[in-house]
């Protein structure tokens, strides 16, 4: 695993703190440029949850950057409330079970299943 | 570049070796893969750390060479 220039991890951190829901994705939530981000971004808005997505194909620092930061390989990623959620799988799987719908709530996030 | 079902399966077992691991190639393609691994290593593990347990054991795979694997996990009942 490698380390993370401190400014790097800085501009990440404070890409989590801007808001409630971060989604760092590839493409933006209103045209999502691959499948895996698409599918969190459909969950996100069913549920009628305010996110921000960070599009990781504008800055490739970040891009690579998440990865070592949360310990993820992969790119969609969910950050609520400053606590790393999952990526596409765990998030349709919780979503699934209703568990997400529950996850939102006790993080005192507005939710209203569209 | 691509990895084949039964390499997963292997690097997986190797980690856990009581894991029940269940790979479908979904789209034929030694690409795009679902897998499903069952093992009480997960025990007291959130999902996150689960599938982290399962992406360390792929060592680094994950996100380069092997470009899409659905994941599933499951603590043995």
């Amino acid at each position: 695993m490698s380390t993370l220039e401190p400014a790097i991890t800085e501009r990440i951190q404070s890409e989590i703190n801007s808001q409630d829901v971060v989604l760092f994705m590839k493409g933006t939530p209103v045209f999502p440029q691959c499948g895996f981000s698409a599918a969190v971004v459909g969950v996100l808005s069913h549920l009628g949850v305010q996110f921000r997505g960070v599009n990781v194909l504008e800055d490739n620092d970040i891009r690579e950057g998440i990865k070592t930061f949360s310990d993820w390989p992969t790119i969609p990623q969910l950050y609520v409330k400053g606590e790393f959620m999952g990526g596409c799988d765990i998030i349709r799987e919780m979503y699934e079970t209703g568990e997400l719908m529950e996850m939102f709530n006790t993080h005192g996030v507005d939710v209203s299943p569209q | 570049m691509a990895m084949q079902a039964h390499e997963i399966e292997e690097l997986i077992i190797k980690a856990f070796p009581d894991a029940i691991v269940k790979i479908e190639d979904m789209a034929g393609d030694g690409d795009h893969y679902s897998c499903y691994v069952e093992t009480k290593e997960f025990a007291g593990k959130s999902r996150v750390q689960q599938h982290q347990m399962i992406y360390q054991a792929l060592d680094g795979r994950m996100g380069g060479i092997l470009h899409a694997l659905a994941l599933q996990t499951k603590i043995p009942s």
